[in-house]
């Protein structure tokens, strides 16, 4: 059994018990859930550890026939490419269920469904076969809704949940219209993704233009509304601000990131002809990311829309990246994606403990909470620089890399990004920090106290890894980059 | 001739009129548990068919009545897929006795006949066995949805089935006879060889499409679907549950049979009427099912809409479209009788089944909280029950014609646009029952032994075929091996 089985395994053998524990046994019920959820991300971390980089195919392989008549089998393996973002959504679901701590009634429905959404995101990483790639993400985004309706804060949530159903769901059956006319147009009669990948390598099996330019589409918008492209975003700011803590860090963490993954994984090596077809619509789109949605978040008032607009604005970074289609723009691609993965996840986290604190994100009730709460503040304020692009955190490496990749290609679009994210992600994340953390500090707020240690820990978590990929970020690099010029980047230039 | 071919229905026959014989030397009280009676015997014939009958392998069609009544595999897969529908309706029926005032012994045959007529319609192979085949399941049905008649809702379910299904009669018969008229055959195998004649002859044509109509009415496809809301909600549980599953897959049997084994070539014309159908039905199912609180009453829309995704299959024209149709068919079976269960003991007033009645449902039995649950979110499509990999299959067989057929492009997205819309209704029913303010009776619900294992049983199908889609896929495509 591959060590992938146990990761994805776990959280899903853990929801199951939770069904059998009486929903009155409230710590056993946490237990089991961070409990499962560490034993995934230490799995995850040892994979990430034993993992020859360099290494030509995938690794830690398992398959399993599923259906015959059609071609689909339980397949993972992981690659350069995957094996970060397993190692990053392991770790952002332990912190999630960690700070779950602040959900008081109906717990064991709320650990049950983070669980089954953690196994699914897991899952969907780790897939090689384009059924199972879609089958876990679904699994996974179904939770989502639930948690946002239920446990959702705000006046606005169930327009939130509405919206998200409605834009998530509809990204998901485009992206699954494309992957099946993408199946059937192949016609090697497997969903297997290795196996599409060499079957297409041969000239005389190559998709025609046509064909190519017909799925290409509806792969890039399908999953460009599951990552909040420009202008399809409206759903994630809102969606954010209404979610439970630890959905919004699982989501806008990780789950998001499976959009940019299927373009990475499928789109770009299996559609290569329409990939440089239309990735130059795509390098325009994401300054819409970039430059719009950071200037909309420098106009929030409520702290989690900025940062569910920051979270958007971030994703242009990796759109660009695979808009070069060469193997720094798309390495850098993947290193954002760990990289604000980690990021999300502590925004969110930290700004949930504050809402729990003092009830509100409202900026401008908020101030001088940095005397009350050091540490949360502390690490408040480092997660902003991460997001300005400060050198030190993961956030930068991944940056730069992309562009350094797209000043080839897009120098137009390269010279607007770096205005919009660096001086325009600067402004909006240090009008956070004067707002919130500085200033006088309202009397109301006299009582709110910091996070104990074991509270502090996911935080920790986080930022360490952070910093650990920022200050070292070749720990991926060196496992991403023979990747994606082996597996993506191929097929683009032997045309 | 053969006799022993039509070992099924003879069987359930026998079974029927021993019921109602035993029904007059029996006391009143006992002959509730007249039910449990009918349960065995439809399990012992269930039993039988999976274990005794099997289709020999040098011949794949048998005839019997001057090849009026062909038993091939897809009439053994629908037997087999009525007879369990039949064993789960028959269990709901018995918990279902204390609100039928008198009776009660001949609901349960009626239910048997019901069943008899579903057989012979899936091995219908002439157009006056499909014909007398029909009718022997409408009429009983005219009785069933109006057995309650003290409730002024379930007559007047009664008289709307009457009247459009006497309508929908009416076209069969016309259709047939135009049919016949020109082509001077009933039988679907003469039919298929001289049909390709007829392409381009209207009076034929017109006839056909007659015959579609009427099968329209059955499968409650647009635009015949305008009685289902109106007798789903109307009609005893068990009856509309019978009526969803039941009746609508002995429509889907017979639209098979005529479409793809009496006239395949004039079919394969048809892809632009089929794919109008299907994206209606879903489209409308979907839509009016939103502002729906009635429970019973979102059944009959969304079983329009489902309609309309089997039809996706049928439209496709392919096998895979076909046996796409049967796995869905099979999983729907688990899917709504597992619901209609739970409505059947939750909602016990006759037309009260609105969605209020759902609330704290999750305190007062969660087993029943998470079967209905289970359910909808196999009808939504979401993995892993067996609603998504139906729905999944459905796509595939469609989207496998678009480079034939531009107009599949626009099927496939309205069939997304479905699935969507149809998102926000079933969820609004697990809402209900899990976050709706908690009712003042919070009793518990007492279910008994047999009812908990036809739940346990519909919930297992549901994952089973989702998860371990495998095995049935390979029937479902053995059985459609024969149309064309």
């Amino acid at each position: 059994m591959s060590p992938l089985t146990y990761i994805i395994g776990w959280p899903f053998c853990a929801a199951l018990v939770l069904l059998l524990v009486p929903r009155t046994f409230r710590p056993v019920v946490r237990a089991v859930a961070i409990l499962a959820t560490l034993v995934s991300a230490v799995l995850a971390l040892k994979m990430f550890c034993q993992f020859h980089a360099g290494m030509p195919g995938y690794q830690f392989e398992q398959q399993i026939p599923w259906v015959i008549s059609l071609g689909i089998s339980y397949h993972v393996g992981v690659d350069g490419i995957n094996v970060g973002l397993i190692l990053m959504g392991a770790i952002v679901a332990f912190a999630a269920a960690c700070v779950s701590w602040e959900i008081k009634e109906r717990e064991k429905e709320f650990y049950i469904l983070l669980l089954v959404m953690t196994g699914g995101i897991l899952g969907a990483f780790a897939s090689l076969d384009l059924f199972f790639f879609y089958f876990f993400h679904e699994l996974a985004l179904v939770p989502t809704f639930i948690m946002i309706g239920v446990w959702g804060r705000g006046e606005q949530k169930n327009y939130a949940t509405f919206q998200i159903t409605l834009y998530l769901s509809i990204g998901a059956l485009i992206a699954l219209v494309g992957l099946i006319a993408l199946y059937l147009q192949v016609g090697a009669g497997t969903f297997d993704i290795p196996k599409l990948a060499e079957y297409l390598r041969s000239p005389e099996h190559r998709l025609s233009g046509g064909a190519q330019k017909f799925i290409f589409p509806l792969l890039l918008f399908g999953f460009g509304i599951l990552v909040s492209l420009w202008p399809f975003h409206t759903w994630a700011p809102l969606g954010y601000a209404s979610a439970p803590t630890a959905t919004a860090m699982l989501h806008a963490g990780v789950l998001k990131k499976f959009g940019l993954y299927g373009l990475i994984r499928i789109a770009l090596p299996l559609l290569p002809q329409a990939a440089q077809h239309w990735t130059q619509l795509l390098a325009w789109l994401c300054l819409g990311n970039l430059v719009y949605c950071g200037w909309v978040a420098m106009r929030q008032e409520d702290f989690n829309r900025l940062i569910g607009y920051s979270s958007v604005a971030h994703m242009g970074f990796a759109f660009l990246g695979i808009a070069t289609l060469n193997v720094i723009g798309v390495t850098g691609a993947v290193l954002v994606m760990i990289a604000h993965g980690f990021l999300a996840a502590l925004t969110f986290g930290l700004s949930g403990y504050i809402y729990q604190q003092t009830g509100t994100v409202k900026m401008d009730r908020l101030g001088g909470l940095l005397r009350r709460l050091p540490f949360i503040g502390g690490a408040l304020m480092m997660a902003a620089f991460a997001g300005c692009g400060l050198p030190g955190f993961a956030n930068f490496a991944g940056e730069i890399t992309v562009f350094f990749g797209a000043w080839k290609v897009f120098p137009v679009v390269t010279v607007l990004a770096c205005w919009g994210a660096l001086i325009i992600g600067a402004v909006y994340m240090l009008r956070a920090i004067r707002g919130m953390l500085h200033g006088p500090l309202p009397d109301q707020w006299a009582g709110v106290i910091d996070a104990n240690f074991w509270r502090k820990v996911p935080f920790i978590l986080l930022l360490a890894s952070l910093l650990v990929f920022g200050c070292y970020p070749r720990f991926l690099t060196d496992k991403i980059e023979p990747c994606v010029s082996e597996k993506v980047v191929v097929t683009l230039l032997t045309r | 001739m053969n006799l022993l071919l039509l070992n099924h229905e003879l069987l359930v026959l026998a079974l029927a009129l021993g019921l109602l014989l035993v029904d007059l030397w029996l006391p009143l009280p006992a002959k509730r548990k007249l039910g449990y009676v009918a349960v065995i015997g439809v399990g012992l014939i269930l039993l039988y068919s999976l274990f005794c009958v099997e289709i020999p392998a040098g011949q794949p069609v048998q005839y019997a009545f001057g090849q009026m009544y062909a038993l091939d595999g897809l009439a053994l897969f629908f037997k087999r897929f009525f007879l369990l529908a039949a064993l789960i309706v028959l269990l709901m029926s018995v918990e279902f006795a204390d609100r039928i005032a008198s009776g009660i012994a001949e609901f349960y045959a009626l239910v048997l006949f019901a069943l008899t007529g579903m057989m012979f319609a899936s091995s219908a192979n002439d157009f006056a066995l499909l014909f007398v085949s029909l009718e022997l399941i409408t009429v009983t049905f005219y009785v069933l949805t109006s057995f309650q008649r003290g409730v002024v809702t379930s007559l007047e379910a009664g008289v709307k089935y009457l009247i459009i299904g006497a309508l929908s009669t009416a076209f069969t018969v016309f259709g047939i006879a135009l049919v016949y008229g020109m082509s001077h055959t009933l039988n679907f195998g003469v039919l298929a060889r001289v049909a390709g004649r007829f392409s381009a002859n209207p009076i034929f044509l017109f006839g056909l499409v007659c015959v579609l109509a009427g099968l329209g009415f059955k499968i409650a496809a647009f635009p015949f679907q305008i009685w289902a809301p109106d007798v789903y909600q109307g009609a005893p549980a068990p009856v509309t549950a019978f009526l969803a599953v039941g009746s609508k897959a002995a429509g889907f049997a017979l639209l098979l049979r005529v479409l793809f084994i009496a006239v395949p070539d004039i079919t394969a014309h048809w892809s632009n009427l089929l794919i109008i159908l299907s994206g209606f039905s879903i489209l409308y199912g979907n839509l009016c099912a939103i502002p729906q609180r009635n429970l019973k009453r979102l059944f009959g829309y969304s079983s329009i809409a489902h309609a309309g995704y089997m039809l996706l299959g049928v439209a496709a024209l392919s096998a895979a479209g076909r046996s796409a149709v049967l796995y869905y068919l099979s999983g729907y079976l688990f899917t709504v009788l597992g619901a209609f269960t739970v409505i059947c003991l939750v909602l016990r007033q006759a037309d009260g089944a609105d969605l209020s009645g759902l609330a704290g449902l999750h305190r007062r039995s969660p087993l029943l909280a998470a079967a209905l649950t289970l359910s909808m979110a196999s009808l939504a499509g979401i993995p892993p029950l067996a609603g998504f990999f139906g729905k999944f299959l459905l796509l595939k067989a469609v989207i496998e014609q678009i480079p034939a057929q531009p107009g599949y492009y626009c099927l496939a997205f309205t069939a997304v646009a479905g699935v969507v819309i149809s998102l926000y209704y079933y969820f609004g029913v697990v809402r209900a029952i899990y976050w709706a303010e908690d009712p003042a009776d919070l009793s518990p619900i007492q279910i008994s032994k047999p009812t908990r294992i036809s739940i346990y049983g519909c919930i297992a199908g549901m994952l089973y075929l989702g998860i371990f889609p495998n095995s049935i896929l390979d029937v479902a495509s053995r059985a459609v091996e024969l149309l064309r």
